[in-house]
């Protein structure tokens, strides 16, 4: 029942959004325009910065996905779908997690694009070890996209919704960030340090289980009036 | 409480692997003030009263904000308490 | 609390008072000298900063699911202290660290997480201030996140190798140096116990003056 109502809403959001797929298209352009900026900013003789490229590629993840949050809560503001989801006689633990798929789904689709075009700009082999980097990817998105769902459900009613889901998500999300980027940076090394990867990825993994657990709980009393 | 224990326990066992583990950049232990160059250094009496102060401004400051913040609440109690008995 | 409150502030004042001569009197530290004596105020300060980040959570999460105005009043509170013990903490670390280490600052484990707690309390008193209705819940849900952020504040220096001295340390301070060591440290946290009392009153006479507006109203 939990997992059929999450993935009702999941399927739900999809079909929404393929409707449409704006939010798809317009998270995908602003995350394209991000990298560009980033490599036209950091550049070193001429060329661009390839240290950065680690960083770069978690700093579009992030903004890309705060983006996609936003937009995706401020849509069922405007239907007022969010009241009627809860309304509904589900777990609220279950349309929290239905939430975090759809949004999960999004950001893997921007991180499709994103990581061969920070490969191409940044001359970064992030192919180099495939398992690992969609290992450090997909915890790292696990953890952001968590605690962003959560937050930006809650933001649903407040005021200046716009600039407080920055305030509240990028303090809590920069341990995920430092992880995800060292992680990366270790994976960039030649040969690639499978061993600090692993580490990192672990670490990510803990993270998860502490956010979405604190998200599940906080979820209930949080939506309820 | 059955949840609450299945998290601890994930956390701890995904977090195992990561704590066995160090970085491979160690960093050393502290460098004593002595191996700088002198001309480096800062007078230590100088970064200890530095120190005190910041942590006297700091805590006054706090204590002036919550006094000059009760004040304005009391005032407006006080102005409110006044213009209810003459409705 | 409220009524030990006055002896309380006069303990505090004395105890501050008294401070600079416990602190003078300590033994002096052979490979930092003079300026290791930061550490009196610097590490209890530390302590109650990660003290008041767990109160404010547990109050938080208290509210969130019990909601207890008294314990809204006493996570605010509690965030505020953070944000104060917070700015002692990391404004005294580089004064020690520019003679310990030779630089201000290093973005090792330590420091990189008081700072993210500290912002996480920032950011809820922008919230409760800025977000409108349901700032409350939203505030507590914040809290109680970065609550999960302070054992690894603690832990980190155990875990990876760095630069900021261990917790052991405390444990295993010279004799000489106890003494003043858990002087400053009963001094800081009375004065936490006072902040916080006269914080909450101020809170609970913004709460009543709302409600008296609020009847104003009816």
């Amino acid at each position: 029942m939990f997992v059929r109502t999450a993935l009702l809403v999941l399927r739900k959001d999809v079909a929404i959004e393929l409707k449409s797929r704006e939010i798809l298209y317009t998270t995908l352009l602003f995350a394209l325009s991000c990298v560009l900026i980033f490599s036209i900013a950091f550049v070193k003789q001429g060329e661009p910065l390839e240290d950065a490229a680690a960083g770069i590629l978690w700093i579009a993840i992030e903004f890309a996905g705060t983006l996609a949050l936003g937009r995706t809560f401020e849509r069922e503001r405007y239907a007022e779908t969010l009241r009627a989801l809860l309304l509904a006689p589900s777990s609220r633990a279950a349309i929290y997690v239905g939430k975090v798929l759809g949004i999960l789904a999004l950001l893997a689709v921007v991180e499709v694009l994103l990581v061969p075009l920070v490969a191409l700009l940044f001359h970064a082999p992030l192919f180099s070890a495939p398992l690992l980097l969609v290992g450090l990817l997909a915890t790292g998105t696990v953890g952001f996209g968590a605690v962003g769902a959560l937050f930006a459900a809650m933001l649903v009613r407040a005021r200046s919704r716009d600039v407080m889901l920055p305030i509240l998500l990028y303090p809590i999300t920069i341990p995920v960030m430092i992880a995800g980027v060292r992680g990366t940076a270790a994976l960039l090394q030649d040969p690639p340090d499978a061993a600090t990867v692993t580490m990192w990825i672990a670490i990510l993994a803990a993270f998860d289980v502490v956010f979405v657990t604190l998200s599940l709980w906080t979820f209930e009393p949080v939506m309820t009036e | 409480m059955r949840g609450l224990l299945i998290a601890l326990c994930s956390a701890v066992l995904t977090a195992a692997p990561a704590l066995a583990q160090q970085p491979p950049t160690g960093q050393s232990e502290f460098v004593p003030m002595k191996n700088l160059p002198p001309s480096e250094q800062i007078p230590a009496a100088t970064l200890l009263v530095a120190g005190y102060s910041f942590i006297w401004v700091a805590v006054a400051f706090y204590v002036w904000t919550i006094w000059r913040r009760l004040n304005k609440v009391e005032a407006e109690m006080r102005s409110l308490a006044q213009k209810t008995p003459q409705r | 609390m409220r009524k030990a409150f006055m002896p309380l502030l006069i303990v505090v004042a004395v105890l501050l008072a008294y401070a600079p001569v416990m602190i003078a009197q300590g033994a002096f530290e052979q490979s930092m000298g003079l300026v290791s004596k930061i550490m009196y105020f610097h590490a209890p300060s530390g302590m109650v900063m990660l003290v008041s980040a767990i109160v404010c959570g547990v109050a938080s999460a208290l509210y969130l699911w019990r909601k207890n105005p008294a314990m809204d009043r006493l996570a605010m509170a509690s965030a505020e202290l953070t944000v104060l013990f917070g700015v002692l903490v990391i404004g005294t670390g580089p004064l020690w660290a520019k003679k310990a280490w030779g630089i201000w600052w290093d973005w090792e484990p330590r420091l990189t997480m008081t700072v993210v707690g500290w912002l996480i309390a920032v950011s809820y008193l922008f919230v409760r201030k800025y977000a409108g209705p349901g700032s409350d819940k939203l505030g507590a849900a914040l809290a109680v996140f970065g609550t999960a952020n302070v054992p690894f504040i603690y832990l980190s220096v155990n875990i990876w190798r760095t630069l900021h001295p261990k917790t052991t340390v405390v444990p295993t301070l010279p004799p000489g140096m106890r003494g003043p060591f858990w002087f400053c440290a009963l001094t800081l946290f009375l004065l936490y116990l006072v902040l916080l009392t006269a914080r909450i009153h101020l809170e609970r006479q913004q709460n009543a003056l709302d409600e008296l507006y609020l009847a104003l109203e009816d």
